[in-house]
């Protein structure tokens, strides 16, 4: 049987589990059989990719009889698609592992349980599709089924507001698709991959088509200004859920991006690269900023997903810049730095979100501001969660670091590139790339310190108690991929090397043999980096000391109330909250932006009224694109709303003349 | 034959743990001469010289006083803050170029592993629940994320001129006088000292030695902490001080390494420069720290900004013409 269909039976086993779930109706049992059985499949699917990643099998194809008639539908499995179905099954199980234990606390669990399954189809099915028409039916298919998830607690009306907009979302990216896939489509109409990938496009309709792509697939991956959904959605629906939509399924809008444009458009100029590679910089500062003003701990966590999809697309936009000049290994380190930074960060927000569930199961709250001091209550999930911020945070030596240190050693060929706009523009959007990797530190500092550290703001932080075996197991497993990728990144790019291979004609020399097992990703006298080594100097400089000073010098410790500069308040408010952490970088990057406008009101000496802070933000996204936008429909629609009042003489006129002018067109376009 | 390989490999590993001692041992020595030479720029005696070694000394072998609600965080972060200064510190090239675990980390894993004390450090910072530990704390992330974008602009600039990101193979690329006197790296060099500046807690970003509580970013992290938490975090700040004047010093100045062989006088020659140079940054800085006076907070971005702007005009001026 060949690789693609044991993938499709996957797919089907996901399909039949959500009947499944529907059969078994509410009994308590569904939930861990339900869960029990996604895992089961997603570790066959995750088994499946890696055999067919690292086996270096040639791509397989299927052909079914279903879809249009007399075209079937048409499925394959290559490279990228086994990397992306890693990625995607390796959060799908890590997921199903987390809801075994999570799934209880679920008030309704019959409107999660049968979509589940049906979700993760959707996305395995997107990355197997190889017609035009399949992968807009499965495109469509996995929005659908993340949208019932999402709102799953439909009693919330922002619950109900956030699926309103992410449908509306959905919907013009799949419409942005649909055009770019009519314009690539070829001769004879023909919808297969394979076919458009032989025709050769005109250069304005692939041009527009590589456009459509950016927007259709990223307004689902999270690219500024389509992101609005994202914050609102992702948080909304249950939080192994959320880490999907968040950590995987913005991978699938990766995905179609690199399909459509590196694959089947093939063919293109660097413009394209410096669209991308500008979209992505401005997408990545945007979405940490916003990042780091929230509260909301889930919302908080979305955003950062916006900034990390536009590090990816930075990787992109450069390997496209690379490619299309015929630089191949500069074009194959961009792309693999950018499919390194989709895998970890698949893997670190996933444990973020299980993270984000475990604080709202143990509290019940997502708001940061009454939360704190959850690592003497919630000790385990603190240490995988803290790695979790690391990770995402890009220190060494944990794998963050490794795929944007990837790109920025993309970046730092770019005077290698001939056209000048992107000489100009990428060494910018490296500094963007830094200033986002600063601005995650700075925002995952607040996140861990408000949430886990301090002292709880809240009674229900101060009584939170630590979640199930089955949550922290799957925390733990993404915690130690992690490290693992961390100090071992040499296997992760040797395991990318045939996707490089398919899309940029050649890989990075391998990395398994070298001394060391370090990282070269062009050659020895240009760059290294060697995580092992670094984890090993930290691990034993710090045990050392430590040891050293417990042995030679004092150990002796005596507990005592907080100092405080003498002046302790024992009141939790007086400490730093979530917005006062942020307020120097609010202050120094929001007025332009955001429109930041603080104003304080302080009550005389002597005067008994209670001082007032209020702060307005206002969103750049909603103010300048989706607010005029709305307002325009809005005025559209009043407008046209004096038809639906005309006599009977004037809609026959206005028949007749759509009439005319209908055929002047036809008449004048041949 | 197996025999020499041994030996060469003994004799790197020698060379690597003389450096990461060194960068330990002499910290102190270092912060020691910047503070006697601001003390008598100030008009003052001063402390005597070996006062930071005597201090660390007496905090070593002081009680540790925790606060009730301190979890782990607070205990083990001053360990990993200098662990992490220590190997980033280790890994800056100072007496001589390809040492034997040079190749383990460029000059962006460098910046990145200050980043992980830093990280650390906020933490620690929020750790007990206090109004200053996190002013402390927001306000160095709010620094650190307009330092690092110049600093990878400097790295940008100079990884222009020299091909190559790695510490060594620049510091044995300049040292050979090949690449001259440039205006690109002229800029790159005054954008690290601004962002040295900012990143080692000196006026006029912050004031190592204030209790001013309003006023202080490094401190107000580590109110709480005394003892030997306190010492670590101290060695932490002065071996990053060693850093950044290693890290002008082989990037800028990098005569009398020891490139190729490793021979004696090479690598004597080269330690005695090393230090020359150390001693000169030392009663430069507070020179430089006396005549100007501490910013308020939000004037950082500008001065953290013209460090951004000049970083960015000298990778421009590469573009423009590569005599520059």
């Amino acid at each position: 049987m060949p690789e693609v269909a044991i993938g499709l039976w996957c797919i089907a086993g996901f399909l039949g589990i959500g009947v499944a779930a529907t059969i078994l109706g509410g009994r308590a049992i569904a939930t861990p059989l339900v869960y029990g059985a996604t895992l089961l499949v997603a570790l066959g699917a995750v088994l499946l990719a890696l055999t067919t990643l690292l086996g270096g099998a040639a791509p397989s194809t299927v052909v079914l009889p279903i879809g249009l008639p007399g075209i079937g539908a048409h499925f394959r499995l290559d490279a990228l698609s086994a990397f992306f179905m890693l990625v995607v099954n390796l959060g799908a199980a890590a997921a199903s592992l987390y809801g075994i234990g999570y799934g209880r606390h679920e008030h309704s669990p019959m409107r999660v349980l049968p979509f589940f399954g049906p979700f993760l189809a959707g996305m395995n099915l997107v990355l197997l599709a190889a017609d035009a028409f399949s992968f807009l039916l499965s495109w469509e298919f996995m929005s659908l089924a993340s949208w019932t998830l999402v709102v799953a607690h439909h009693r919330e009306p922002a619950n109900i507001r956030a699926g309103f907009i992410y449908l509306a979302m959905a919907s013009f990216g799949t419409l942005c698709l649909l055009l770019a896939f009519g314009l690539l489509a070829a001769p004879g109409g023909d919808f297969t991959f394979a076919g458009m990938r032989g025709a050769t496009v005109g250069g304005s309709a692939a041009a527009l088509a590589t456009l459509l792509a950016l927007v259709g697939a990223g307004s689902k991956a999270g690219l500024v200004p389509l992101h609005v959904w994202l914050p609102l959605a992702h948080p909304a629906a249950p939080s192994h859920v959320s880490a999907l939509l968040s950590g995987v399924m913005t991978k699938v809008g990766v995905y179609g991006f690199i399909r459509i444009v590196f694959d089947v458009v093939g063919d293109f100029s660097s413009w394209a690269g410096l669209v991308v590679v500008l979209a992505g910089g401005a997408t990545a500062v945007l979405g940490v900023l916003y990042a780091v003003m929230q509260r909301d701990l889930k919302r908080l966590l979305a955003y950062s997903t916006v900034e990390n999809i536009g590090i990816v697309f930075i990787g992109l936009g450069l390997a496209l810049a690379f490619r299309a000049n015929g630089q191949g290994p500069a074009a194959a380190l961009a792309l693999t730095a950018a499919l390194f930074h989709v895998f970890n960060h698949s893997v670190f927000k996933s444990l973020l979100f299980f993270g984000a569930g475990a604080v709202l199961t143990a509290t019940g709250e997502r708001d940061t501001e009454k939360l704190g001091g959850l690592i003497h209550r919630m000790p385990q999930t603190a240490v995988v969660f803290l790695i979790g911020c690391m990770s995402i945070a890009a220190l060494p030596p944990l794998n963050g670091f490794v795929s944007e240190w990837l790109t920025f050693q993309a970046i730092l060929l770019s005077p290698q590139l001939p056209q000048w706009g992107l000489k100009f523009a990428v060494p910018a959007v490296g500094a963007m790339l830094a200033l986002a990797a600063a601005l995650a530190g700075a925002c995952f500092v607040k996140a861990f310190g408000v949430v886990f550290l301090s002292r709880p703001r809240s009674p229900a932080a101060a009584q939170a108690t630590e979640v199930d075996g089955f949550a922290l197991t799957a925390m733990l497993t993404l915690a130690w991929i992690c490290i693992l990728a961390g100090t071992l990144p040499g296997l992760v790019v040797d395991a990318l090397a045939p996707v490089a291979r398919q899309l940029a004609f050649v890989a990075l020399p391998p990395q398994a043999g070298l001394p060391w097992l370090s990282l070269v990703p062009i050659a020895d006298s240009r760059s290294s980096y060697n995580g092992l080594v670094i984890f090993f100097f930290l691990v034993a400089s710090g045990t050392m000391t430590a040891a050293v000073v417990h042995r030679l010098a004092s150990r002796s410790t005596r507990k005592s109330p907080i100092w405080d500069c003498g002046y302790p308040l024992d009141s939790p408010v007086t400490q730093y909250s979530s917005s006062s952490f942020a307020q120097p970088i609010r202050r120094v990057f929001g007025t332009v932006l955001f429109g930041v406008h603080e104003t304080v009101d302080m009550p005389r000496p002597g005067e008994t009224r209670a001082g007032r802070f209020r702060m307005r933000v206002r969103d750049p996204a909603w103010r300048f694109v989706y607010g005029p936008l709305a307002r325009g429909v809005l005025r559209g629609a009043v407008r046209l709303n004096r038809l639906q009042f005309l006599t009977i003489r004037r809609y026959l006129a206005l028949v007749f003349a759509a009439l005319i002018v209908l055929m002047l067109v036809v008449a004048i376009w041949r | 034959m197996a025999l020499t390989v041994d030996t060469a490999l003994a004799v790197g590993l020698a060379l690597q743990l003389l450096q990461i001692t060194l960068v330990v041992a002499i910290a102190p020595l270092i912060m020691g001469l910047t503070r006697k030479v601001r003390a008598r720029l100030l008009r003052r005696r001063g402390p005597p010289l070996l006062q930071p070694y005597l201090d660390l000394w007496k905090l070593f072998h002081k009680e540790a006083v925790v606060a009730d609600n301190a979890s782990w965080v607070y205990r083990r972060a001053p360990y990993v803050i200098f662990a992490a200064t220590w190997v980033a510190a280790g890994l800056v090239p100072t007496y001589a170029t390809g040492l034997l675990f040079s190749w383990s980390a460029d000059l962006i894993a460098v910046v990145a592993l200050l980043g992980t004390a830093r990280f650390a450090l906020a933490l620690a910072g929020m750790d007990v629940g206090t109004a200053f530990g996190g002013l402390g704390s927001s306000r160095e992330m709010m620094i650190a994320s307009l330092a690092e974008p110049a600093m990878l602009l400097i790295a940008f600039a100079v990884a222009l001129i020299a091909g190559t990101t790695q510490l060594s193979a620049i510091a044995a690329l300049f040292a050979t006088g090949d690449v001259g006197v440039r205006v690109s790296l002229g800029l790159a060099l005054l954008a690290l000292i601004i962002v040295g500046i900012a990143e080692n807690a000196r006026i006029p970003v912050d004031n190592p030695a204030t209790h001013l509580e309003l006023t202080m970013v490094h401190e107000a992290m580590i109110l709480e902490y005394s003892g030997r938490h306190l010492a670590m975090i101290e060695a932490a700040a002065q071996v990053k001080l060693v850093l950044y004047f290693s890290l002008v010093a082989c990037l800028f100045a990098p005569f009398g390494m020891a490139a190729g062989d490793k021979s004696w006088a090479a690598l004597a020659l080269g330690l005695a420069t090393w230090l020359a140079k150390l001693l000169v940054f030392a009663v430069l800085l507070p020179i430089a720290e006396t005549t100007v006076a501490k910013m308020r907070v939000f004037r950082y971005p500008a001065f953290l900004g013209s460090a951004f702007a000049a970083a960015a005009l000298a990778v421009f001026l590469r573009f423009v013409s590569r005599g520059f």
